[in-house]
This record gives structure tokens, sequence and C-alpha cells, in this order.
């Protein structure tokens, strides 16, 4: 009996002493607990940025595999004209659209920040926009657009009668463009004005009765208290913004697909069109990996620059 | 029992009354196809067989009952199971490359015209098949001859199910105050009329925009009714040619009797347009005149339309082509005799026919035979589809069908040239050398 049982529980607690042992051991602890988070980084993020990087460098068609080409598909960009106008338009449409809704969304947020009754209500409603799908708006705006069922086209001709035709918006590249980006501002500002907003309400209001006592006008309170406090948040705001802006895809996917002659193609579109419709997914994914400098300058400027406190106070760093 | 679920879910989902019709009849009506008596290939079916294949979504319930009871009647005479999946018409290309490229998945899958040919490493060869139906049935039409066999070889490497085109549609009535009964064959009296139809308030509208369907469709008319096209014989490329340039400035002096806005069309626009009466020209699928039918708001204005073919030019034959669906073997599957075998059965007349009526136009056969089928004698409006695939164009005329050639379709290069010029943003030279340009990039391999 004895001779059987004395073995066992040795094993046991041998087993146990080197599981605790083990458990025990920092360096263990520490793979075994970051390992899901890295196992999911690697097959959901870095592998598809990996391969996408590597698929700029190779002629791979959908359909077929590819060679190496190095840098092939970046020279064929660098000559195709197509290519410089969606940088073009890519820039200027985050320019333009970041300024814009920056510029009504601090105003909404500043008139949000005041008090009036349905107050939460309304910062609610605020928000609806940047809650409905893009897809949708996209949709929407589609329609507001139509060059023949176009309800402003409506408004302006058949109940005003301030026009007799109906407004081409999207049939020629100007008013096409400048039309997006008035879509992709109405869409974005809700997202401004929250975050501001939220900024907003941190700012102590000891600091602007100390500047009232001193005798501060309207003005020079938000050039003074309001703007250097909001400038953090506004540099992470404008972070995220000029991202969003600049990928943007469904927006213009859902209205003008890049037309009128590709004058809306943003890089993202352009990669998609190329990449996907068209079959040839190396060049597709060529063009996916300019946009990269381009996020990246815009990452660096707007994190370390709107950022520093020379910018912010008008003073020297320290 | 099947059958009757499904002519009760007909009536149900209030479909057009033509559809349901056909289908009622094909079941009892004779068969007035004639068909030659040609020795079927011998394709002893593999033990165990079971297949399972993709097709493109319907556009009409019926077809999808149809094509199902089919199938399975395929399984009751053969024991080979037939699992069929109905996939988006903008997923099938994608689906159809991962599995050529996984070599995994599908036996069969019926895609889009070129689609076997860019594939066609991955898949077997159909001649056997292809050839026995051609006799039996009176001959493969040339579309479908075209779409189906490899290029410049008698091999079938497809088998063509049915294409739908995409002719002029036009008012009756408009055309007959402006003084025509129809629109003129020549590129002189084609302006004329869309100068007339602009002055009367009620103008042409043709798709210039990022339209695979429509936009493709009026760049390809315009081009081949000039003679011009995208390539040679010999797949050299030639669109950078006078004949492109002609055509051009054709379209310079064409398009400002437009309905504005066309340069932003998509598919759906012309459609909208000429339901709501802003359009009185433009060219479409059958579709358009369906889903005026159907509605009892517009059905007068499908009453007063009219198809006909689009406008010769200074082409032999009427320039049009038609989207072809096309069937393919992957050499992946262990069951190839079972796959050929069953779409030796679908093409059969016992099966294909009742398909055909099912679609009520929206298909038009790929056999010369079926043209006997009792959809074509129904509606005298819709008899102008049936010789669709007798059209002699295709994408990359006059060239050998090639993944460059659907690419170019699918990238708008064509499109864009037309609208460039169309909107003053290039000149007919600028723009038959950047589409030159845009075309080489895709025929560099």
């Amino acid at each position: 009996m004895s001779v059987t049982t004395l073995p066992s529980s040795a094993l046991t607690q041998r087993q146990q002493s080197w599981l605790v042992r083990l458990f025990d051991y920092k360096p263990f602890l520490i793979v075994m607990c970051l390992a899901p988070a890295i196992g999911l980084l690697t097959v959901f993020l870095t592998y598809p940025l990996g391969l996408g990087i590597w698929l700029a460098f190779t002629d791979t068609t959908i359909g077929r595999r590819g060679v190496f080409v190095g840098l092939e598909n970046f020279q064929y960009l660098l000559s195709d004209p197509l290519w410089w106008n969606a940088v073009f338009y890519s820039v200027f449409y985050t320019a333009v659209a970041t300024f814009g809704k920056f510029a009504l969304g601090f105003w909404l947020a500043l008139l949000l920040n005041n008090h009036f009754p349905f107050k939460s209500l309304l910062r609610a409603i605020v928000l609806l926009p940047w809650i409905v799908p893009t897809v949708l708006s996209a949709l929407a705006f589609w329609w507001i657009y139509d060059p023949q069922f176009s309800i402003i086209s409506y408004l302006l001709v058949d109940v005003l009668h301030w026009r007799t035709s109906n407004i081409d918006f999207l049939g020629t590249p100007w008013p096409a463009r400048f039309s997006l980006i008035a879509a992709n501002i109405w869409r974005g500002i809700p997202f401004v004005a929250i975050s501001l907003l939220a900024g907003l309400q941190t700012i102590s209001p000891s600091l602007y009765e100390a500047a009232m006592l001193d005798g501060a006008s309207a003005s020079q309170r938000f050039r003074y208290i309001t703007f250097p406090m909001m400038m953090p948040i506004l540099a992470i705001v404008m972070t995220f913004s000029i991202i969003f802006t600049f990928t943007d895809f469904q927006l213009v996917y859902a209205i003008t697909r890049g037309g009128p002659v590709n004058s809306t193609h943003l890089l993202a579109t352009l990669a998609f069109q190329r990449g996907i419709a068209g079959g040839e997914l190396g060049e597709g994914a060529a063009i996916a990996v300019s946009m990269i400098p381009f996020l990246v300058f815009a990452t660096l400027f707007s994190y370390f620059g709107l950022a520093r406190r020379k910018w912010q106070q008008g003073e020297a760093n320290d | 029992m099947r059958n009757d679920i499904t002519r009760r879910d007909a009536i149900g989902l209030g479909l057009s009354v033509a559809a349901f019709a056909a289908t009622g009849a094909a079941a009892q009506a004779p068969s007035n196809i004639r068909v030659a008596d040609v020795a079927a290939p011998s394709l002893p079916i593999e033990k165990g067989a079971s297949l399972r294949m993709l097709r493109p979504v319907r556009f009409v319930q019926p077809d999808e009952d149809v094509f199902r009871a089919n199938a399975k009647r395929f399984t009751d005479t053969t024991g080979v199971e037939v699992k069929v999946d109905f996939v988006g018409w903008e997923d099938i290309n994608q689906q159809t490359a991962v599995t050529a490229n996984s070599g995994a998945g599908p036996d069969i899958i019926i895609g889009f015209q070129d689609a076997p040919h860019i594939y066609v490493d991955k898949l077997i060869e159909l001649s056997d098949v292809a050839e026995y139906l051609g006799k039996r049935y009176g001959g493969w039409l040339f579309l479908a001859d075209k779409y189906g066999k490899r290029a410049k070889s008698n091999n079938w490497i497809g088998l063509p199910f049915g294409a739908s085109g995409g002719p002029l549609v036009y008012r009756k009535s408009v055309l007959k105050q402006i003084g025509y009964d129809r629109v003129p064959d020549d590129h002189a009296g084609v302006l004329d009329v869309c100068r007339k139809l602009q002055k009367v308030g009620k103008p042409a509208g043709f798709a210039l925009g990022n339209a695979v369907g429509d936009g493709n469709g009026f760049a390809q008319w315009l081009l081949w009714s000039h003679n011009a096209a995208l390539l040679d014989a010999d797949g050299n490329l030639i669109i950078n040619s006078k004949e492109t340039v002609a055509a051009l400035k054709y379209l310079k002096e064409l398009y400002p009797t437009f309905i504005a806005g066309t340069p932003s069309w998509n598919d759906v626009s012309n459609n909208r347009a000429y339901s709501s009466e802003e359009i009185a020209l433009t060219s479409n699928g059958i579709s358009l005149y369906f889903a005026l039918k159907k509605d009892p708001a517009t059905a007068a204005i499908a009453e007063d339309s009219e198809h006909q073919f689009s406008p010769k030019g200074l082409a032999a034959t009427y320039p049009m082509g038609g989207l072809t669906l096309n069937a393919m073997v992957f050499n992946h599957s262990p069951y190839p005799n079972a796959a050929k075998a069953f779409l030796q059965f679908m093409l059969e007349k016992e099966q294909y026919e009742p398909w055909l009526n099912a679609n009520s136009g929206y298909w038009a056969q790929p056999l010369a035979a079926y043209a006997d089928a009792a959809v074509w004698s129904g509606d005298p409006k819709v008899a102008i589809f049936k010789d669709t695939m007798k059209n002699e164009y295709w994408d990359g005329y006059k060239g050998p069908i090639s993944t460059a050639t659907g690419a170019i379709r699918a990238d708008y290069v064509l499109v864009q040239m037309c609208a460039s010029v169309a909107t003053d943003a290039a000149t007919p030279e600028q723009a038959a050398a950047e589409a030159e340009r845009r075309a080489k990039r895709y025929f560099r391999r």
C-alpha cells in the first residue's frame, strides 16, 4: 500500500513545484502575457501591412502570382498623371476639409459650451452625422448632388425660380471636388465639435474670472485663454482628423467613383480602382504604400508641431 | 411539390405577368426547338461524384427556381449531388480569382465573358461537350463562339450560357414629334435626332461616367461605329488611330445635345432619367423596359418605348456586344466528367428551354436552335434581344480576349477617353494618346 502511494504523491509534489517555479519565473510570465496581444497584432496588423508593402514591389495581378520588380510600380506612378492628380486632390481635399471641419467644429463647440435649454439632447443630436454609417450619408449626398434629381436644384429652379437649369454638381472637375469636400466637412464636424467641447470643459472657469477681473474682452479671453489651453487636444484631434480625411474612401467611391474623368480620385480610391477593379494588385498596393509618407508627415507635423509649448504660448520651450 | 411552391412564390412576389406566363407555358406547351440527332460524348461519371458551383445572382426569381430545379433533376438522374451558390455580380470575379489561384473550392463557375480566358491554365477543355451541343442545336452563335474558344484555336474553354444586350431605347411619341419613326443608322442622322430632341426639351442621355455597363457600352458603340477598335486581330494596340480621333470629334458635336450631368452618371442614372421622362433616348438592357412595365405609374412610358439596334454608322454590322455568362470547369475538380456532364445537361433542351423562358428575355441563347423558344414570341418589344449573341463585337475587339481587355473595361480607359473629350479636358488627339498610354500599361505582358 504505502509502496504504491508514496511515488505518486512524490511525483505530484515534484510536478507542482516545477510548475510553480515556472510561473514564478518573470521572463516566462512576460512572454505568456504578451503572446496573445503580439499574436493578434502580428496576424491582423503586421502581416497585412507587410504583405501590402511586399505586393507594391511585385507585379502581382488578380489571378496571377507576381514576381519581384523592384521600384517599377513606383517609377510608373511617378510618370502617371493620374497618380499625380490623386496626390494633388488628396492633399487639397485633406487641407480644405480639415480647415473647414476645424473652423466650423470649433465654433460649434464654443456654442455648445454655453448654457441653454435641452443642452444634452442638442449635444447628442449634433453627433448624428458622425454616427450614421458613411455609406448611408454618402448615398444621401449622391442624391443631393444628382444632376437630374438634386433637392438643391429643385429648390432653386422649381420653387424659388432663381435659376433656369439644374446645377451640375458632379459633372465638371472643380464643382465635383468642392461638392465632395462639403460632404466630408458635414460628416466630420461632429467629431471635431464634440472632442473640442470635451476639451473646453476642462478649462477652469477661474481662469476666465481672473481675466475678466483684469478687464479682458471676449476676444482676448479666447485668444489668450481658450485657444492656448485647447492646443494639446487640438493637436490630437487634428492628427486623427487628417488621417481619417486623407484615407477617406467611402464618400468619394459612393458619390463619384473618382469621376468625372478621374478628377476626384483620392489615393485610396485610386488604389482600389487599380488594384481590385483593374486587377493590378501590385500597382494598387504601390499607390496605397505611397500614402504612408504623407500620413507620417502629417502626423509628425500636428503631433510635435502643435503640441510644442513654444507654439502654444509664444515663448521659448522650458 | 417544388414547382407548386415556386409558382405561388412567383405570384406572391408580384413578378411581371410575362415572366409567370413564360414559366407556366413552358411546362405544358410543346417545344419548338429543332434538335439534330447527334451522339453525345461518352462521359462516364466518376464514382461518388458531387459538384459545387457558383453563378451570378438572378435577374428574376424564376431564373433561380428553374435553375435549381434543373440541377435537382440532374441529381435525380445521375445521383450526383450538385450544390449551387448564387454570388453577387460584383463578387464573382474575385471569387473566381481565389478559386483559380488556390486550386480549391467550386468545381464549376459560371462567370462573365472573359473569365475563362484569364484562368485558361486552370481549366479543363470542354471541346467535346461544346462540339456536341453545337451540332445538336444548330451551331453556336458568334459571341458564344468568340467567348467560348481560346483565341485563334478551336479549343473550347468556356460554355456560354447566355448574353444580355444593351440596344437603344427611345420614346416613340417624342421621336414622332420631331419627325422620325426610329433613330437613323448614320452618324449625321443620330446627331440630327439628338439636336432636335434637345430642342423639344427631351434630350438624349448616354453615360459618360464611371459606369461599367452603360459607360463602356456607349464608348464602344462610338468607337466601333467609326471602325475604330482597341486592338487589331493580332492583339496590337490600335486605339490611337485616326478613326478614334474621328469618333471623338463626332462626340464633341454630339455631347452638347445630351442632358446635363452625363459625365457623373453611373449605371442606374440613365434608368432614372428615362423613367422620370427627363430623357427620350438612351441605351440600356431589357431591365429598364421591364421595370417601367411592372410599375403602374410608368406603364404608359413602357407602352410608348421602343428598342432598336445601336446605329451602324460606318460599321458593316450593328456595333454592339453583349454581357455574356460563361461557364468553366476547374482542373482541380476531382470529377471533371461529372462537371462536363452537368453543364451539357443544363444546356440540353429539356433544361435550357424552360430556363431561357423563365428569364423572360434577360438572357439570350448561345445556341441557334433556341431562337424558337416561346419567350421570343411573346412581347414584341422583347424580341429584339433574341439575337444578342449574333452580335459580332466583343470586349477587346478585334483582338484576342485577355486579362488586359477585361481590366481596360473595369478601369474605364475608353469611357474616360470619351468623357475627357466631351468635357473639354483634352483634345481628341490627346485623349487617344492618353488611352493608348494607359492601355499599354495593361498590355505590358
